[in-house]
């Protein structure tokens, strides 16, 4: 295992614009991804990530701005990034007709492995994610779960440095999801790989090294998840009532706090939410439907830094 | 950028695909079997087009047009992998590799050209039977002017399936491209019968060539069966070269999308 100094980051991106026609998909967009983290980009869809994952994958040329993936241009050289670069695509790559072995033999094929080296590669990464009594099944006939954990054993044949995966559980339950996560974790700290992946499930984000946010084609906020929560200052109270101008105005009206309208609920971030919660209840009580109250969590960033509730945009 | 392993495997995959497939199977031996059924029960017989060497019996000439017709669908609908993988997202994995877009499109085209080559095979050994001479020598011949062909038709087929984002539109597209070169290849009446524009586009008309030389190396030995086609040497080189240019064309489809 290596460990490359971390100030040569994995990719570096530098004003990345992409347009589809009028379309403006990724404003100006900077990032770094550092060697052996996970980076999850977390955001509603059609709100940039997957355009920043095509270009990233090499599957878009980038259009504005710069590219570095583990330090070559894939401008000037496509074939030398496409071959430490590992790529989970969300939408299933495995011929279904084909066994396990064989996707895998011919994923590795065309990476230039041949003979026994593939052949004992295929086996060795068979073992690693679990799946070495599979590997002669036809793929139709796997659980998504384990199709999935096939996908990531074709993306991790050719032993990239960095692993790119988009919405790698999309279609998983809530089990096989965790599971996918943990081997994730694990070959990261056991082969230093470099992950980066899309999401728009806040369990899995939580689970990343570090996020990045991405709204409306740009990276609107990057940090360690601890990092992002205490963004926001101590608790996240939430308000549903019948009137809920009259309440919003009444309540700045006696305790000074602007409440913020999203979704049609009032939302406050505060240091002492379990006082505000008492008060509030106290003065109000024949007005107010509901209250929550809790340690904030991504969502909550992302409502913070958006203004807005991420399953509205998610809708859109 | 290493040796041609990733052709080989993505030319394996099209053969295990098809294999797998026992509809496919099925189908690819049915079809010249059925094509034999039809020529040799005396369909087309009665029928003489004009322009047809006279001293030829009809099932002599529309044989080696058969063989053509054959290869033409299995070629050329063997392409519609190229739109099913890009649905089925196999395709995205490809262009993600560091292979390059002229050796995944060579892998396709032999893919292919193997299937219709097999199927024009075995509809070509069954000519005896039907008392259409054959040699041995005339045989391996046609067969290797049937892979050219097919290869040129294959990569015919991949110029317009890479840009194909649905199989329906695939179906349409090809069914007017494909009748229209088949039935102006010499396949179903001799260029010397077609008058005016007819007969130009003919002559234009690539398949024409790939054509001839089947019958060329098919009747070797009884050149009064061969009929008005082109030269030989002429028929070869411009069957290459329409090899050559289709594969050129379908290798730039693949470097845009």
């Amino acid at each position: 295992m290596t460990v490359s100094p971390p100030e040569q980051p994995a990719i570096v991106v530098r004003g990345l614009s992409h347009y589809y026609g009028e379309r403006c998909a990724l404003r100006a967009v900077d990032l770094d991804v550092r060697r052996g983290e996970i980076l999850g980009l977390l955001g509603p869809n059609g709100g940039g990530k997957t355009t920043l994952f095509r270009v990233l994958a090499t599957v878009c040329a980038p259009q504005q701005g710069s590219v570095r993936i583990l330090g070559d241009d894939p401008k000037r050289d496509l074939a030398a990034v496409r071959r430490r670069l590992g790529v989970v695509f969300q939408h299933p790559g495995l011929d279904g007709l084909l066994s396990v072995a064989e996707n895998l033999r011919c994923h590795g094929a065309m990476y230039g492995w041949t003979g026994r080296r593939l052949d004992e590669r295929v086996v060795a990464v068979l073992q690693r994610l679990r799946l070495e009594d599979r590997a002669n099944e036809r793929v139709a006939t796997l659980s998504g779960g384990l199709a999935r954990r096939v996908e990531l054993a074709k993306g991790l044949l050719h032993q990239p440095e960095l692993l790119l995966l988009d919405e790698p559980s999309a279609g998983l339950d809530p089990g096989a999801r965790r599971e996918f996560m943990d081997h994730l974790t694990h070959l990261r700290e056991t082969e230093g790989l470099t992950v980066l992946l899309t999401t728009h499930t806040m369990e899995e984000a939580e689970r990343c090294d570090r996020v990045g946010f991405v709204h409306r084609g740009e990276v609107v906020a990057l940090g360690t998840p601890a990092e992002l929560t205490a963004t926001i200052g101590g608790d996240v109270v939430v308000i549903t009532a019948h009137d809920i101008d009259r309440v919003r105005a009444a309540v700045g009206e006696r305790f000074g706090y602007d409440l913020r309208l999203v979704d049609g609920a009032l939302r406050l971030e505060t240091p002492r939410g379990h006082e505000f919660v008492r008060e509030v209840v106290e003065a109000f009580p024949g007005d107010i439907q509901s209250v929550t109250f809790g340690r904030p969590t991504l969502e909550d960033v992302f409502v913070h830094v958006t203004g807005q509730r991420f399953w509205d945009q998610a809708a859109e | 950028m290493s040796g041609f392993g990733g052709v080989y495997a993505l030319w394996w995959r099209e053969m295990a695909r098809f294999l797998r497939q026992r509809s496919r199977v099925i189908g690819a031996f049915a079809q010249p079997l059925l094509f034999w059924i039809l020529l040799g029960g005396g369909f087309g017989l009665s029928f003489r087009p004009a322009g047809t060497p006279t001293d030829v019996d009809a099932l002599q000439y529309f044989y080696p047009g058969i063989l053509v017709l054959v290869l033409l669908f299995t070629a050329i609908f063997s392409t519609i992998a190229v739109v099913e993988d890009r649905r089925s997202g196999f395709l995205q994995g490809v262009l993600v590799a560091p292979i390059s877009r002229a050796r995944v499109v060579l892998a396709q085209a032999l893919g292919g050209t193997t299937l219709a080559v097999a199927q024009g095979a075995l509809l070509l050994a069954l000519a005896p039977m039907v008392g259409v001479p054959l040699t041995l020598s005339a045989a391996l011949a046609s067969v290797a002017v049937m892979a050219v062909v097919a290869f040129a038709l294959t990569s015919l087929g991949l110029v317009i399936a890479w840009r194909m984002e649905s199989t329906q539109g695939f179906h349409a597209i090809m069914n007017l491209i494909l009748m229209p070169i088949w039935l102006l290849s010499g396949a179903f009446f001799p260029v010397a019968g077609a008058a005016g524009w007819l007969g130009w586009a003919m002559h234009l008309n690539p398949l024409t060539y790939g054509m001839g030389a089947l019958r060329r190396c098919l009747y070797f030995d009884m050149p009064t069966a061969v009929g008005a086609v082109p030269p030989l040497a002429l028929s070869i080189v411009v069957t290459v070269a329409f090899g050559a240019v289709a594969f050129a064309g379908a290798t730039a489809m693949a470097r845009r999308g």
